[in-house]
């Protein structure tokens, strides 16, 4: 204990001396220590929103793409397919399916996706209802718990949604106002970020965009908003912002289905809530259809994604693989990072030997004075070596610092455009390791001036005036 | 025997009571010592009492340094014995010499060298503890008090002036309570009036203290002050 406080007292003697090998061997831990956070977590986050699925249907494109945007909801889809593409995935009966989920995407509120999907999602990431109900209508939508604190909805308000994935006034929707009927318990996944609808809220909502710029010039009576009840066949989705389709006009308010044949299968309630209403509207689109097989193993289930691949417009991906692609392409970035932060740690470590050597030298009075007192060969070692333990101990609180800031900084870069909430003040046992390896750093950095002080012959030294 | 030496031995007869009193503290036998580069010392025999003191004198280059300092234990030689309080000093492994010198030998060197981290009091505790000696704030400061630098004893060493680092250093020397203080040159950059008053200290505190003190100089001055003299000259020394 005394060798440590007298290490400590000569090390805070001289602190300018430490000050650079100090700060040199934090940025090298600190980095170090700040991607191990940063992986962790990343790593964590795609295998908790991995949620089970095991493929992913959608338009053909990019397959991480399309991972990306269906599932993390980072990116932009990669376009969307018609119902009636996919109704065999649709059919519960469907053999090697042991459950489907629509996703519709399109708009955003606040930057938080709007989702139009079935009540499955919520059992694929184990979400619970905190209040309110499920959706039952169009329009009524269900919040994550991340939404809800960050927007501060609450049930009951009313909000309008904006075109596309970025928060953006110009690209508001003006005429569909969406309601939270729910509001969903946290989970920790992807689905605390979305705010959940059916899908045929998103038709709406974007048939509506669409008709209105192809169909405006013509169709002045839209503005009217008077069609309730009138039976006019083509009143489209203006119906909806009057919030009183129930029962009345409902028959005709989906442009498609004017083409289509079976008006009867809508003549009650909403629209699509469940895959079996989906099936339909055979023409209408979703972006993606999330899978999971009854039998992962089952050879069958091995090669429907080539199949779907090899002889449909659609592509089919595995989430697990996608996610394993992209580790490797991060992997790569993150690796050169790895080395250039152990250069630091290498260059730091001879730059605190090189200090202590020079200090050795400097205090070899002081070091042979220990042994006329008394101490002995290996009290002087011992004492050199406490010495480089606490620089590196120092550098290594330094680091464990400056990387837990710092990713504290990127978790609020993160949330504000991805929505993803990632945080600085996560603790890991392997920073417990990475102490270790930081106090073996100093044992070996003091290794050859410890060896020198415990060497030097004090009759020469205290000879030599 | 000079004046000094009888004044000494009369007052052990009045205290011959105490069993160690009067008794051989330090007893060199046929040393010596031969460098590595081939230059050698043969070293006079010589014993010193307790509480006696001894001047060795000589001119530059015959070997002063190098008897200091196999008498300190800070070097060691295998030929002859150099025996303190009944230890023969020779035979001691390198650690256990370590242990002894920090035990029973308090060294006072020519250039005053601290822990220059530490303050004054904290560098005697210190010498305390690489000792393997138990730590004794309150003898510490008594002996900084003795030295009439007790108001010193938290300040860095670099605040002292040359004087009360000489006297931190005799109380450093002073902390285990040594058998042997050794001094190497202590007046020899002193004028007539501090020389004076630092030897008077020096036998003042070693006999306080209980030692032997052995004082290796070329410093002439002294010879009138202190009568028990051993003069070293061209490696064949002469007791005197």
């Amino acid at each position: 204990m005394k060798l440590l406080k007298l290490a400590w007292k000569n090390i805070i003697h001289n602190p300018l001396n430490l000050l650079l090998s100090i700060i040199l061997f934090g940025l090298g831990i600190g980095l170090i220590n700040f991607l191990i956070l940063f992986n962790t977590q990343l790593k964590n986050k795609f295998d908790s929103n991995l949620a089970g699925i095991d493929l992913v249907i959608g338009a053909k494109g990019s397959p991480l793409q399309m991972i990306l945007s269906s599932m993390y909801h980072v990116d932009a889809p990669t376009g969307n397919i018609k119902v009636s593409e996919v109704k065999t995935f649709l059919n519960p009966k469907h053999p090697l399916i042991k459950a489907a989920v629509p996703l519709s995407l399109g708009d955003n509120y606040k930057s938080y996706r709007i989702v139009g999907t079935t009540d499955s999602l919520m059992s694929f990431y184990s979400a619970t209802l905190q209040q309110g109900k499920f959706y039952d209508r169009d329009l009524e939508v269900v919040i994550g718990r991340a939404v809800a604190d960050d927007t501060e909805l609450k049930l009951g308000d009313k909000f309008k949604s904006s075109h596309g994935f970025n928060d953006d006034d110009d690209l508001a929707h003006d005429h569909a106002a969406f309601k939270v009927v729910g509001i969903l318990n946290g989970t920790g996944s992807v689905i605390d970020q979305l705010i959940l609808t059916n899908p045929s809220t998103v038709w709406n909502v974007h048939d509506h965009t669409n008709e209105e710029s192809a169909s405006a010039p013509s169709e002045d009576d839209h503005d009217d908003h008077d069609h309730d009840g009138d039976g006019q066949p083509d009143h489209a989705a203006e119906d909806h912002d009057n919030h009183d389709h129930d029962g009345d006009g409902q028959p005709d308010h989906a442009p498609e289905d004017h083409a289509g044949h079976d008006h009867s299968a809508h003549d009650h309630g909403p629209l699509a809530r469940t895959n079996a209403e989906l099936l339909n509207y055979p023409n209408k689109e979703i972006t993606t259809l999330l899978i999971k097989y009854r039998n992962r193993t089952n050879f069958q289930s091995l090669s429907m994604p080539r199949n779907i691949n090899e002889n449909t417009d659609m592509q089919a991906a595995s989430p697990a693989i996608e996610i394993n692609r992209l580790y490797s392409m991060i992997g790569s970035g993150r690796q050169m990072l790895q080395w250039l932060a152990a250069l630091i740690g290498i260059i730091s470590a001879i730059s605190i030997f090189i200090v202590l050597l020079k200090s050795m030298r400097e205090r070899k009075y002081e070091l042979a004075l220990i042994r006329v007192m008394g101490g002995s060969r290996s009290s002087l070692y011992s004492l050199i070596t406490i010495e480089g333990m606490i620089m590196t101990a120092i550098g290594f609180f330094v680091g464990f610092i400056l990387s837990h800031i710092g990713m504290e900084i990127l978790a609020g870069s993160l949330k504000s455009s991805y929505k993803y909430s990632f945080t600085g003040w996560h603790f890991m046992i392997e920073e417990w390791m990475l102490l270790g390896i930081s106090l073996l750093i100093g044992v070996i950095a003091s290794l050859v001036p410890a060896i020198s002080a415990a060497r030097m012959d004090i009759h020469k030294t205290l000879n030599d005036r | 025997m000079g004046l000094k030496g009888l004044y000494i031995s009369t007052k052990s007869y009045y205290l011959y009571t105490c069993k160690q009193y009067n008794q051989k503290v330090l007893k060199i036998t046929s040393v010596k010592y031969k460098y590595p580069d081939g230059e050698s010392f043969d070293f006079p025999d010589f014993e010193c009492k307790e509480k006696e003191q001894l001047l060795i004198l000589g001119s530059s280059g015959v070997g002063k340094s190098t008897l200091l300092h196999l008498l300190g234990g800070l070097l060691t030689t295998k030929h002859g014995s150099i025996e303190l309080a009944g230890q023969n000093m020779t035979k001691l492994s390198n650690k256990a010499l370590d242990q002894f010198r920090g035990t029973n030998i308090g060294i006072i060197f020519q250039k005053n060298h601290f822990i220059s981290s530490l303050s004054v009091l904290e560098n005697l505790l210190m010498s305390q503890y690489f000792s393997g000696g138990k730590e004794d704030e309150a003898k510490c400061k008594s002996l900084l008090d003795r030295l009439n630098i007790g108001e010193k004893a938290h300040k860095p060493i670099k605040t002292l002036s040359e004087g009360q680092k000489q006297r931190v250093a005799i109380a450093r020397a002073l902390a285990n309570s040594p058998k042997l203080i050794l001094a190497d040159e202590p007046t020899s950059a002193l004028d007539d009036d501090n020389c004076k008053e630092v030897i008077t200290l020096l036998e003042e505190q070693a006999e306080l203290a209980g030692a032997a003190l052995v004082i290796v100089t070329h410093d002439a001055r002294l010879k009138d002050i202190i009568s028990n003299q051993i003069t070293l000259s061209n490696q064949i020394a002469l007791a005197k």
